[in-house]
């Protein structure tokens, strides 16, 4: 266990390295000089320079990346050029909305998918089933920041049960923010659920298929009572890489869903970034993300090796 | 004491006939023998007492157990009797069990499903059962899981498993079919010491007529959902009242008759010297190197032309990793193969390739389900040089096909359109088609019935005479080297432990592992089979 | 049958928008650029089939030519993903346990990394946004996807014993990959392009929505959900109706690819 845990925590690293070299090249070489990309074309010279020396983008391309990448390893992540302050302080500012939102989104798409899906799997081909299969293909089709338009639509505007946009802060209290961020949670979680209910739903009718489901019934479990002992814990292990990309696709809708609700979030603030053309917050917020992504993807694997012994060597 | 009674058990699968009227009784403490081809119904019988059917299946007729009528209990009151009277236990251990739990765990759940024990009781019961199959304490903690146990183990598991709760019935499927043979005879021997002990009754389900002949004490043959002929089973292996009784035995203990043509004087087709083969296991970590696994451990032996020469061993002997570096498909890492003179290996020329050809076992994964045999066949061609014109690659295909005993009007149909010893013939002929010296047989008959094996291996020998070919025949199955091979090599653990005549190895074997072998390889007895009439090969 | 059933509502769903898509190459019920403020905010019926929008324009022309966009857009950035993906995921295969292997999985683990919405949002960020972004975003994304897919099943295959005939057969790796490989997994990927076309659509709708993808005048029914925003209470129509078009698109080809998969693949058809 302690060796699988070092090899991914060594993959898990070297994917971050070669990641944050892409996302370098990307924003400060290919432009060339990032200073004068932000200034426009007719920027003076020495304004230029001077930008450059203030937002430390001086040197050469390894010189500014390592500085950039050790920066970031101490929590620098450099000075915002439209509100010069550290990037550092928005982005921890902006997450206390996009993180929470995310994982609210992915806790609630969990407890919905999984139940829902054993159940279509236990009842295949009767009308729950057939029910559950039709709904998520709607579910499936249905665009998150289209469905959260809807949802402000009869619940903010009609009926007035939650608020169609703004955050209060957490400074407020936990319960006006959770109610602030339910219906972008729900917008974001029920197509993700509907994907996950059929994988869930897949997976464990694919498990019932094997021998050890037959062996199992040969013992005298019920059906139900081996779909819950024997499919369940080996169901989960497609799950867990869906649950895993599920992960990405939520941050990413989160970002898109912030702006159906006017959330201060990282979305926000990165579309901010773009159009003022500050770089140094886009490098920033995208290696975040990035780094999220990764770091998920890494607890996913880790998961794969609790529910399956086979990826567990012993010592 | 009559334990389980089977009256006019007939089942349809979505309409479609799978059993008819089959009848049999089973007495306690008795070994029921069901034997019978794939898709006789036998497993199909053992799955309706259980009512654990595919979907769409109806069964009529009655199957009682004790005093219980098994087909008409609800599906509540069936799971209470399965695990507790009866037991179970199927071919695939590899896949029959979670490999996600323990071993302790899941033969202790027998247990705990059916309110027999508390949990820790159940774990206490787990491991006297686990004991008495054999897994002991020290080697076979209850925290195991599955995939560190071999199949035997694994199968000794599923025992455990099934007799925790000691069931009055054991169904045992195919239970030894996917093992090595000296694993087989272990098993079947815990099986015998159990029904011995409990007093159980055990329907065995074979397809080997000489498993049954050591382990029943009654048999029914099987053949298209009927029951043909039962019996007590010396009185059956002795009368054979019904044909297909005397056809399934003629082809079960069938030898093609002897080839004329004496191997060619010493000219060696395949010499192979001191071959070593070794590859990399996963790698444990991200630095350092891949531990490897030696599996061919410098073995040498020649083929002489004409020759047929027999690859014996048990699974994980080398024989297949063997079988690839011959074929030229990976490098060895020590010694050489010579192929007609010349060095071989992956960057042999086509010219040498085109000499040796192999028949692999599956045939259902032979062919490239997309293409028509015509092209199949001729896929070789590719090694020869000129490549023949559309005429003459058409005339050859036929007459490969003819060869073979396929006509040529198969070359514009697709592979699934023919039956498992077709397609076998159509591996044959492909093999043939650039007129190869070699014929590597690659457990060319393990995975057919007995009558379409024994039809094989007959075009074998006629084939062998009429194109002067020379057989490197691989197999774990004892019966069928004995029967088409001249000399015999037996393989352990990378290496060759004995090497001879293939008669007189088999009559008089000199290492103790191919004593063991043939001790393990189940037998009928010599005076049941007398007056076995080969003829009657239907 | 079921599938039978499945496929040809799905087929049909998605020619309606096809067909619409192709037809508003040559012709729309009103020109999309005519601005006519006096007619703006009709709604359905009045007039208008499917109403106007804030600038006048007819909502079923401008539906139409979101159509183009959407379908062009995914399309190409199937295209992107299969061009790159399955040769890459054959290569992988035919190296599988080689070094090739491990560097072609790794990179592959990486891309995972960059959701399209960032892949765009890097792109944008130093190029602008515009159409071609969100098919490089999107096609980026999808070039894993069909290479992990590709390999998959190529590994599968290459365990079978006719592979291992054609090798016999002195056939070397690629052109076994090209013969044996690539025509048996051809449905796979057939089904899977599928998948990723109705993700696509998805897709571009999301990043049109917040601005990365198609710009003005090029009509997207992302951006047209997000102008519709602010009149959502006094004109529900206009954020209404192009949802419902994405929704029926993507519905349309994922019932399409589940009976493709159903005709397709009859390993597939046993677990439904």
């Amino acid at each position: 266990m302690l060796r699988y845990t070092m090899s991914r925590l060594v993959s898990l690293a070297l994917s971050l390295v070669v990641a944050s070299v892409v996302i370098f090249a990307v924003i400060e070489v290919i432009p060339g000089d990032p200073a004068a990309y932000m200034l426009g074309m007719n920027a003076a010279p020495d304004t230029v320079a001077a930008l450059r020396a203030q937002l430390g983008l001086e040197g050469s391309a390894v010189e500014r990346y390592l500085r950039w990448a050790g920066g970031m390893l101490t929590g620098d992540f450099g000075i915002s050029y439209t509100y010069r302050v550290p990037v550092a302080e928005l982005v921890a500012a902006r997450m206390q909305v996009s993180l929470p939102l995310t994982l609210y989104a992915l806790a609630l798409s969990t407890v919905i998918a999984i139940p829902v899906g054993l159940i279509a799997a236990a009842r295949q081909g009767r009308p729950a089933d057939l029910a559950v299969m039709g709904t998520t293909q709607f579910g499936i089709a249905v665009p998150n920041f289209w469905f959260a338009m809807l949802l402000v639509l009869v619940f903010a505007i009609h009926l007035r049960w939650f608020p169609s946009g703004g955050f209060p802060g957490w400074e407020r209290g936990f319960w006006p923010n959770i109610k602030a961020l339910t219906l972008p949670a729900v917008a974001l979680a029920l197509p993700q659920a509907s994907i996950l209910a059929r994988v869930m739903r897949s997976a464990v009718l694919e498990v019932l298929d094997q021998d050890y489901i037959r062996t199992a019934r040969a013992k005298g479990l019920t059906r139900g009572q081996a779909v819950l002992r024997h499919a369940f814990r080996n169901a989960l292990i497609p799950v867990l890489t869906i649950l895993g990309l599920q992960f990405s696709f939520l941050l990413a809708g989160a970002i898109i869903i912030e702006n159906v609700f006017f959330l201060p979030g990282l979305g926000r603030l990165i579309f901010q970034g773009i159009t003022q053309r500050d770089l140094i917050v886009v490098e920033s917020v995208v290696m975040l993300l990035v780094f999220a992504v990764i770091l998920v993807n890494f607890l996913v694997d880790l998961a794969y090796a609790a529910v399956d012994p086979r990826l567990r060597r012993r010592a | 004491m009559t334990l389980l009674s089977i009256r006019n058990l007939s089942l349809d699968i979505h309409r479609r006939p799978i059993l008819r009227e089959v009848s049999f009784e089973m007495r306690r403490g008795e070994v029921f023998g069901l034997v019978g081809e794939s898709g006789s119904g036998k497993s199909m019988t053992a799955l309706a007492m259980m009512q654990l059917l595919p979907p769409g299946a109806r069964a009529s007729g009655r199957a009682v157990l004790g005093q219980t009528e098994l087909l008409t209990q609800s599906e509540a009151r069936m799971c209470r009797i399965r695990g507790r009277e009866i037991g179970m236990i199927f071919q695939e251990p590899m896949t029959a069990l979670n490999p996600v739990r323990t071993i302790g765990d899941q033969v202790a759940e027998t247990l705990v499903i059916h309110g027999a024990a508390s949990r820790s009781d159940a774990l206490k019961a787990a491991r006297q059962r686990l004991d008495r199959v054999g897994l002991t304490a020290d080697r076979f903690p209850l925290s195991r899981y599955p995939h560190e146990l071999s199949g035997g183990q694994r199968q000794r598991v599923c025992i455990a498993m099934a007799i925790a709760l000691r069931p009055s019935l054991l169904i045992a499927d195919e239970p030894t079919t996917a093992l090595d043979v000296t694993t087989q005879a272990q098993i079947l021997d815990l099986l015998k010491g159990l029904v011995a002990e409990e007093g159980m009754g055990l329907m065995l389900i074979t397809h080997d007529l000489a498993v049954v002949a050591g382990m029943a004490d009654h048999v029914a043959v099987m053949q298209a959902g009927r029951i043909v002929e039962q019996a007590g089973t010396e009185a059956l292996f002795r009368n054979r009242r019904h044909d297909y009784t005397r056809a399934l035995f003629a082809a079960s203990s069938h030898r093609p008759a002897a080839v004329a043509a004496a191997p060619a004087a010493d000219k060696a087709l395949l010499a192979v010297e001191d071959v070593r083969r070794s590859y990399a296991l996963p790698r444990r970590g991200l630095f350092g190197p891949a531990p490897r696994m030696e599996a061919v451990r410098g073995v040498s032996f020649t083929l002489k032309a004409g020759e047929s020469l027999g690859l014996v061993g048990e699974s994980g002997c080398g024989k297949s990793t063997l079988t690839r570096a011959i074929l030229g498909l990976d490098p060895v890492q020590g010694g050489a193969i010579r192929l007609f003179g010349e060095p071989a290996g992956p960057g042999m020329p086509n010219r040498l390739r085109a000499g040796i050809q192999v028949v692999f076992q599956d045939p259902y994964g032979s062919f490239n389900p997309r293409w028509r045999v015509e092209r199949l066949v001729a896929e070789p061609f590719h090694l020869l040089a000129p490549q023949p014109g559309r005429d003459e690659r058409r005339a050859r295909v036929a007459e490969a096909l003819e060869a073979v005993g396929l006509t040529p009007a198969d070359m514009e149909k697709y592979p699934h359109e023919f039956s498992g010893g077709q397609r076998q013939r159509i591996a044959i002929a492909r093999a043939l088609i650039t007129r190869p010296g070699i014929l590597v047989l690659d457990e060319a008959v393990s995975a057919l019935d007995v009558r379409v094996r024994a039809r094989i291996l007959d075009l074998l020998a006629a084939l062998r005479e009429s194109h002067g070919l020379a057989y490197l025949f691989i197999s774990h199955d004892l019966h069928v080297v004995r029967a088409i091979t001249d000399r015999v090599l037996v393989m352990r653990a990378g290496e060759i432990v004995e090497e001879g005549a293939t008669e007189a190895v088999f009559a008089a074997p000199r290492h103790p592992y191919t004593q063991e072998l043939l001790a393990a390889t189940p037998v009928v007895p010599a005076d049941w089979t007398e007056g076995t009439p080969h003829e009657a090969l239907v | 049958m079921r599938g039978g059933a499945t496929l040809i509502l799905g087929a049909a769903l998605t020619a309606v928008f096809a067909v619409a898509a192709l037809v508003s190459l040559v012709w729309t019920p009103w020109p999309v650029e005519a601005i006519n403020i006096a007619l703006r905010l009709k709604a359905p019926g009045d007039g208008f089939l499917l109403g106007t929008d804030h600038f006048g324009r007819d909502m079923l022309s401008m539906l139409m030519v979101g159509a183009r966009t959407s379908i062009a857009v995914a399309i190409l950035a199937v295209g992107i993903g299969i061009a790159a993906g399955v040769p890459l995921g054959l290569l992988a295969a035919a190296r599988h346990g080689g070094l090739l292997d491990e560097v072609i999985m790794r990179g592959n683990d990486l891309v995972f990394a960059f959701p399209s919405l960032v892949i765009a949002i890097l792109i944008t960020a130093v190029f602008g946004p515009s159409a071609t972004n969100a098919i490089i975003a999107i096609g980026i994304f999808n070039i894993p996807v069909f290479a992990r897919v590709t390999r998959g099943a190529a590994l599968s295959l290459w365990t079978l014993d006719y592979i291992r005939a054609a090798q016999v057969a002195g056939k070397g790796r690629a052109r076994i990959s090209m013969q044996h490989i690539l025509p048996n997994i051809a449905n796979l990927l057939i089904v899977q392009g599928t998948i990723q076309f109705s993700l696509g659509i998805l897709a571009e709708a999301g990043l049109s929505y917040v601005g990365l993808g198609a710009q003005p005048p090029l009509p997207s029914w992302g951006r047209m959900l997000a102008e519709s925003q602010t009149m959502i209470s006094l004109a529900p129509h206009l954020a209404i109706l192009p949802g419902l078009a994405i929704v029926l698109t993507v519905l349309g080809l994922n019932l399409m690819g589940d009976g493709l998969r159903d005709l397709l693949d009859p390993r597939l058809r046993r677990t439904r």
